[in-house]
């Protein structure tokens, strides 16, 4: 099935790669960054291995940007974004495009909305024409609301509506957040979907889609002088928006709790259980703590080598799945997660009490050199095989500068990485990974007391 | 074109190559394809590139899940998990470290008719990544507890997917077009057929497949001819020359059939098969351009605008061409809100018919024919694990190695009425349908 459009959901995500970059790139190939006058960020990464270039704009505003009541209107106005403007009306970016042979589409998060094409260099041109144009020109009506909205309510039927683990991650992401707007699904709930309108559209555009809101991403077979003067001819002519404010969301209270959320359903065959805790991004976090989460979660459970799978799953065959997962490209404190599926005739509960064990153990004994060495080299083996595409490069850079980190936090990542110690690593478990405040979910078939 | 740097070896390395000069700019970058024997005459098709330091190797050996011998479903399954849990003399958790030191990912898989390897490595551990695969290749050992531990994950998946109707879905949809052809078969295997594997079983399937005649291989990144024919030794030298492989029949899809897969949802899914060609049939890039014009991946086809664009009836809908070694299929795949099923597949239904009576007109195909030849690169070529995908690609379906340089001519000289009567072959036949959802109401 091909899908367009696709929706990525932050929050407790397992999904959103923590933010990676690259070792000290060649010379000829560095990275260029710079602003033009109506504050447009652009960055520049050459790549020129094939004759092709991957063109993003990032949109600093998300689904946890929205007005209270108006639940999914950073991705319904995302999808609106094709509807055409005065100049190039509905249907030409993409027959443009297509005649290409490029692709094209768009995703919405929390936190970001970005657009890109992947097309030959010399198309260059003409994307930025077309960006920079439905950056203010965008032409709405309603009748290309209606048929719209139907699509994204279908939207929501397919990817959550007809799945009992997108229902469960939903309610429990709402359970997780008690304050911050991440607990609101970003594809927006059913019923306030359903009101959504060209008023509520129309405001959103002129809140949020401007020069000085966004960030252009070029990666690929061009040179950074090129991309400067193409930039400064289309997107250089679009007048600077209003100053926005700080962006600042409701902010989560300290939590006293632990809590669950349960979902039994007839399709699944066997239980699950994910648990998770806000943490510290890595905007938010104090010096060196973001990286000492990442790397706990790559050693607690990022590869066949991390200690739930060697323990959990290799030595004692209690579990058939266990991992860990880190979100920490989030603007906001977001979720460190944790999730198991149990073996055989093992239980749930074992589980659990298997994987609570590792962490345990972690927050006590700590962990030694060599384990965290291993897991900074995988890092390092990562971001080097990050640079073997074009679009992971343009992911990578846009993400970052779109949630307010800096180039210069990309490029210094790899040492931040390298300086974590091993204290500092068992005191982050130790300080957020607090059974006593854990959020949990559990996805169970429909026999009763399973567990 | 280029020339290898001779280094004095026992037999000379033979390579030719083409360029593909992707667009009409001069000063842009361009991909090479090598052909390369190695001294011990194993053929790969390299791509030389140096702008990251990564070495990326995929391989494919014929045959693939419907390998499984009847009452050993998933065998191949099995065997393909096996690869990094003990080779040579090191056992599973010696085998992991020392991937995880030398610094490389290896990951084998397989569909119906190959069996894939690959690695992707950096270039200044190569000879420790290389060794490594060597002995995977050579040597796995299928250790029985591995062999538990992962034959557990596999019934694992079978059980976690038992209630989802998808399951029972696919499972009728491969019955009805295959019937007792292996492409029905499961290639997941079942708790019964699990439970049988043996060590073995895998050592024979292993034995079997793994040899030289029916191998092919894509080598990409930093790394010369040489050295990478060097490598083909190296990794595939001490196989046995030929594969001991059943004789897969061909078959046509049963067509004609209308199934129902009820369950409580709040959409239906909509699957539609309709004939198609043999993949070096010489119409077969007919096919494809009608399956574009119809319902390709790009905004802009006939179902794409009638069913969402107009209707928004849907997020999304494709027509596509499913090309197996001994059975071809032109699919249709779409999700709907249950209570408009009907009138969906209505739509489609017209959409088709139309296409089937009037064919394209030339503004139609001339996009298509653009959209698929520039497509090529950027979709093919994005990355070194994509090119490596791409040589092996290209060699399985023997299309040579020159015919990425030739696919726009060949495109190019389809016409309108060439995809016309295309589209009078392939959709005037009445296709098997199968949705599943809740059940129409009487």
């Amino acid at each position: 099935m091909t899908i367009k459009f696709a929706l990525a959901f932050s929050g407790a995500a397992l999904l959103l790669q923590p933010a990676l970059a690259l070792d000290t790139p060649p010379q000829q190939n560095a990275v260029e960054h710079f602003v033009l006058d109506n504050g447009l960020e652009v960055v520049v990464i050459p790549d020129h291995r094939a004759p092709v270039v991957t063109h993003m704009v990032w949109y600093k505003v998300g689904s946890a940007d929205e007005p209270a009541g108006k639940s999914g209107i950073a991705h319904f106005f995302e999808h609106l974004m094709f509807k055409g403007t005065e100049r190039f009306p509905a249907g030409e970016l993409d027959a443009t495009v297509t005649a290409l042979g490029g692709n094209l589409n768009a995703f919405t998060t929390a936190d970001v909305t970005a657009y890109f094409e992947t097309v030959p260099p010399d198309a260059l041109a003409s994307m930025m024409d077309f960006e920079a144009d439905r950056m203010r020109g965008l032409v709405l009506t309603d009748a290309v609301i209606g048929a719209e909205r139907d699509v994204v309510l279908e939207e929501r039927r397919q990817r959550v509506e007809s799945s009992a683990q997108s229902l469960l991650t939903e309610e429990f992401t709402a359970t997780l957040y008690q304050n911050h707007p991440y607990g609101i699904p970003t594809i927006g709930w059913m019923h306030e979907m359903e009101q959504l309108n060209r008023a509520d559209a129309a405001s959103f555009y002129e809140q949020y889609y401007a020069p000085n809101n966004a960030v252009l991403v070029v990666a690929g077979d061009v040179e950074p002088a090129t991309v400067k003067t193409l930039a400064e001819q289309s997107y250089g002519q679009v007048e600077r928006g209003p100053d926005l404010p700080p962006r600042l969301r409701p902010s989560e209270p300290e939590r006293n709790t632990s809590a669950s959320v349960t979902l039994h359903d007839p399709r699944v065959g066997l239980p699950s259980f994910l648990r998770a805790w806000v943490v510290p991004t890595y905007r938010t976090a104090e010096p060196g703590e973001a990286e000492a989460l990442d790397l706990l979660a790559e050693i607690l459970g990022g590869s066949s080598r991390s200690r739930f799978y060697q323990e959990v799953v290799v030595k004692s065959g209690t579990a058939a799945q266990a991992g860990a997962g880190y979100d920490g490209g989030a603007y906001d404190p977001s979720g460190f997660s944790i999730y198991g599926v149990p073996q055989g005739e093992h239980t749930l509960a074992e589980v659990e009490a298997a994987m609570d064990a590792e962490l345990t153990r972690l927050i006590t004994d700590g962990i030694s050199a060599d384990e965290l060495d291993r897991a900074k080299a995988r890092f390092r083996r990562g971001l080097i095989f990050a640079r073997d595409a074009q679009q992971n490069m343009a992911q990578i850079y846009g993400s970052a500068l779109a949630t307010g980190r800096s180039v210069d936090d990309i490029e210094q990542w790899p040492e931040r990485i390298r300086a974590v110690t091993p204290e500092q690593l068992q005191a982050v478990a130790k300080k957020y990974l607090d059974p006593a405040t854990a959020v949990t979910s559990y996805l169970l078939p429909p026999a009763t007391g399973a567990q | 074109m280029t020339t290898l740097p001779l280094l004095r070896r026992a037999l000379a390395v033979v390579a030719t190559s083409f360029a593909l000069l992707l667009t009409a700019l001069p000063a842009q970058a361009e991909v090479v394809f090598q052909d390369i024997t190695s001294p011990q005459g194993i053929d790969a098709w390299l791509v030389e590139d140096y702008a990251v330091p990564i070495i990326t190797i995929r391989f494919a050996f014929e045959g693939g899940t419907t390998q499984d011998p009847a009452g050993k479903e998933g065998l191949t399954s099995l065997l393909t998990a096996l690869f990094d849990e003990g080779a040579g003399t090191l056992d599973s958790e010696s085998f992991q470290i020392a991937l995880d030191d030398a610094g490389a990912e290896m990951g084998f898989i397989a569909d119906a008719d190959a069996l894939y390897g690959s690695m992707r490595m950096l270039a200044e551990q190569r000879d420790e990544a290389v060794a490594l695969l060597k002995l995977a290749i050579e040597a796995p050992r299928f250790d029985q507890n591995p062999i538990d531990r992962m034959r557990a994950q596999l019934v694992s998946g079978i059980t976690a997917a038992a209630q989802n109707p998808n399951t029972t879905a696919q499972r009728q949809w491969a019955t009805a077009l295959y019937g007792e052809h292996p492409y029905a078969r499961r290639s997941e295997g079942t708790l019964q057929t699990l439970a049988s594997l043996t060590a073995d079983d895998l050592r024979q399937l292993h034995q079997r497949q793994f040899a030289r005649q029916k191998l092919h291989v894509g080598i990409v990144g930093a790394i010369d001819a040489t050295d990478a024919a060097a490598m083909l030794d190296t990794l595939f030298g001490t196989l046995p020359d030929a594969p001991d492989l059943t004789t897969i029949a061909d078959i046509d899809p049963q067509l004609g059939q209308d199934l129902h897969v009820p369950y409580e949802l709040p959409q239906t899914s909509i699957f539609m098969a309709y004939p198609s060609l043999e993949r070096d049939d010489p119409d077969y890039l007919t096919a494809y351009l009608m399956t574009q014009i119809l319902g390709g991946d790009n905004f802009g086809s006939r179902l794409t605008t009638e069913v969402r664009e107009e209707r928004g009836l849907t997020y999304g809908i494709s027509a596509s061409l499913n090309n197996m070694a001994h059975s071809q299929a032109l699919v249709i795949a779409t999700a709907t809100r249950a209570d408009r099923a009907a009138e969906t597949l209505a739509v489609i239904k017209d959409v088709v018919a139309t296409m089937a009576e009037d064919g394209p007109d030339e503004d139609e195909l001339a996009a298509a024919k653009k959209y698929l030849i520039g497509s090529y690169p950027i979709n093919e070529l994005s990355s070194s694990s994509a090119i490596a995908n791409t040589l092996v690609g290209l060699q399985l379906r023997d299309l040579g190695i020159d015919y990425l340089a030739r696919r726009p001519d060949l495109i190019n000289a389809v016409t309108v009425d060439d995809i016309k009567a295309m589209a009078q072959r392939l959709l005037s036949v009445e296709p098997t349908i199968l949705q599943m959802g809740p059940a129409p109401k009487p």
